[in-house]
């Protein structure tokens, strides 16, 4: 089934990239689960959500991406963002994702690094 | 009804599906009758038939028996005392096959006798039985189809009146603020529905005097618009009399009260203004004491005593005067402004209103108590009750800050009617909010909305369906979600409606808290409402038992407060 969603790991470096593409809503559950859990079991340090090719983030999507920065911080494992655009860039303000996952403007600032685990 | 031999069941069975069953059967508290649909003589062709109508009353015991019956039914063998059957009987019905779907007798198919003279065989019974079992789903269907279209034709309707009911009760407010030399008068007027209870008025009097109204009916929606347009009508007849204030209330009072409806009242500020010298004689039935500031920026409370209109005859009112100085204001106004309630709780209550008044008095006044209630009540506030805003100020008369007549004041009563950009239904599937969303983003195309609003409503439009398709409607596909995007003045109004019952959105949904969800202590869920809230100016709820309507707002013009 389509669930417009799609969601592709792999290490640059010391940081995780999970690309995704399409639509986060409750249906990506299953394939960002599936790839947050492949760059776990590869080590990383730090995780970066890459949302350059997503168009649309609702309400159900939010849950999930909170579901899955839970998972982070209970790991240990740093979470960030790149490739927002302005609206869920200030979605993410609002709803306070912003203050526990640090946003960087595109890939390569996102995956300099890892920094101390965001939070706390 | 008969249908003779195979043949004339077919017929029968075709022109029930065409023409969307039998009649229904129904409950028995809910109708009084039922009754055979009668099948014309049309249906046989050349064969003329003279069917009755036979009547079988909702307590006949014969409708328990066929609900129950495992296959067709032969009428004459029956012992029942039953007056349906024996209306059976006479109109010459040998077996009826009941129609049953979920355990619901749906209809009946009465036969004749066979053409060929002989009983119906087994094999005859045990196809009837088929057609019949298979016959009644659809029927079903079909009967549940009409009874939905009835309801969203009725729905519709409702919705189109109260659109112009909304236009007419526009038309009753004054079109115009009175042009007055060395005066300037602002108004606003916002029904907490779609009309509302409370009324302002501008009488023009013989040498030159001004009459104004304020007034508000108790309650609000049609009921008390119902009241209003009548109140309004005998308040301006009076009024136009050039009767001094306290005499054109207590003649009103004596007018209105024999046919107030029980538990139903109206306040009325009803004062006249001599322009020439700014003088304002003023009554005051119950209402808002009008507040007024001097040239100075000191405020004060202008208050008359008497009972509101149509509680108790033979009342006296009251009467009071000020001077409205060069440079003064003065504010009328309804208690939806100062019982508007904070998602705190909090009132915005006198105080603020005299405040307001004070700050804003020498400049936009009713622009400012606007921005200032906005931002008491916040973004996402359901107006509770309806707001009436009359700001009337005189030129200083030092030649400065000369009064412009045309203000452009967002409070100027002159309103176009709102106009429907677009209006459409989609099938409550799990999915479809993206639709919605992509119809409103379609039709708000020509609006020229600014890229970040336009995405914020998006966003606010997508979660409101979400919520219709899932909540509202539970996810069920047949039943429709209603959405309707308007145009009114500055504001883009996008209205979502469902078919669950209304139930309000929480004044105070607070933003989640997002370090309990990381810490595993709350679901990570719960983001829609709020989200809703964030990103338009305003939502309105609204509904009833079998709808439930989120109106959404986006201001176009002026300050971003998102």
């Amino acid at each position: 089934m389509d669930s417009g969603f799609e969601a592709t790991a792999r290490q640059e470096g010391e940081v995780a990239v999970i690309e995704m593409r399409g639509r986060v809503d409750a249906l990506a559950d299953g394939a960002l689960s599936a790839a947050y859990r492949e760059v776990t079991v590869d080590g990383a340090e730090a995780v970066l959500l890459n949302f350059a090719e997503v168009d649309y983030i609702n309400s159900t999507g939010i849950a999930v991406i909170v579901g899955l920065l839970a998972q982070a911080r209970t790991a240990g494992l740093e979470m960030r963002a790149c490739g927002l655009s302005e609206h869920y860039r200030e979605i993410f303000e609002i709803t306070r994702l912003a203050d526990f996952m640090e946003i960087f403007p595109d890939e390569p600032t996102g995956v300099v690094g890892a920094t101390e685990p965001a939070g706390a | 009804m008969t249908a003779r031999g195979y043949e004339g069941v077919d017929m029968l069975m075709e022109d029930a599906k065409e023409r969307g069953g039998l009649r229904r059967f129904r409950r028995p508290e809910r109708i009084q009758r039922r009754e055979v649909r009668r099948l014309g003589t049309e249906t046989f062709g050349s064969a003329s038939v003279e069917v009755p109508s036979i009547d079988i009353a909702p307590d006949d015991p014969i409708l328990a028996y066929f609900q129950s019956a495992p296959g067709p039914v032969d009428i004459d063998e029956l012992e029942l005392a039953s007056p349906g059957v024996e209306g059976l009987r006479r109109s010459g019905v040998k077996l009826v096959v009941p129609m049953v779907a979920q355990g619901e007798l749906i209809g009946l198919l009465n036969l004749g006798p066979r053409l060929s003279e002989q009983g119906y065989s087994t094999d005859d019974r045990r196809l009837l039985g088929n057609l019949a079992s298979q016959a009644a789903p659809a029927l079903r269907v079909a009967q549940l189809v009409r009874e939905q279209e009835d309801e969203a034709r009725t729905r519709e309707r409702y919705e189109q009146e109260m659109r112009v009911a909304t236009l007419i009760q526009q038309n009753f407010l004054p079109k115009e603020a009175p042009r007055l030399q060395g005066w300037e008068f602002s108004a606003f007027y916002r029904p907490a529905r779609e009309v509302g209870g409370d009324f302002y008025d501008f009488i023009d009097l013989p040498d030159g005097r001004l009459g104004l109204v304020c007034a508000d009916v108790t309650d609000k929606g049609v009921p008390a618009a119902l009241v209003m347009a009548s109140t309004r009508s005998v308040l301006r007849g009076a009024g136009k009399r050039g009767l001094d204030p306290g005499d054109v209330l207590q003649r009103v009072n004596e007018l209105v009260h024999p046919e107030m409806p029980p538990k139903m009242f109206v306040t009325c500020l009803y004062g006249i203004l001599d322009p020439t010298c700014g003088r304002f004689v003023f009554a005051n039935a119950g209402h808002n004491p009008p507040v007024l500031r001097a040239a100075s920026g000191e405020v004060v409370e202008c208050r008359a005593t008497g009972m509101p209109l149509g509680l108790l005859p033979g009342m006296a009112y009251e009467e009071k005067e000020v001077v409205v100085g060069p440079g003064a204001t003065f504010l009328l106004y309804s208690d939806g402004l100062d019982e508007a309630h904070a998602p705190d709780g909090d009132m915005f209550g006198f105080p603020r209103v005299f405040h307001a008044v004070g700050e804003h008095g020498a400049g936009a006044l009713v622009d400012g108590i606007l921005d200032e209630l906005h931002g008491f009540t916040g973004a996402g506030w359901e107006q509770e009750d309806d707001i009436t805003l009359v700001a009337v100020r005189r030129a200083s008369g030092t030649g400065d800050g000369d009064i412009d007549q045309g203000s452009r004041e967002k409070g100027v009563p002159m309103r176009a009617p709102a106009e429907v950009i677009a209006s459409f239904e989609l099938p409550s599937e799990l999915g479809n909010e993206r639709l919605v969303m992509d119809r409103v983003t379609e039709a708000v195309a020509e609006a020229g909305v600014d890229a970040a609003k336009l995405e914020r409503l998006k966003t606010a439009v997508s979660e409101t369906a979400m919520n219709a398709i899932e909540h509202g409607n539970a996810g069920r596909p047949e039943l429709l979600v209603q959405v309707e995007v308007e145009r009114d003045g500055d504001d883009l109004l996008v209205r979502i409606t469902d078919q669950g019952s209304h139930s309000e959105i929480p004044a105070d949904v607070e933003r989640p808290d997002i370090e309990a969800k990381l810490d595993g202590l709350q679901s990570p869920r719960g983001w829609g409402l709020f989200l809703i809230k964030e990103m338009v100016d305003e939502v309105h709820v609204s509904g009833d038992d079998e709808h439930h309507v989120v109106e959404l707002v986006m201001h176009l013009e002026g300050a971003d407060d998102g």
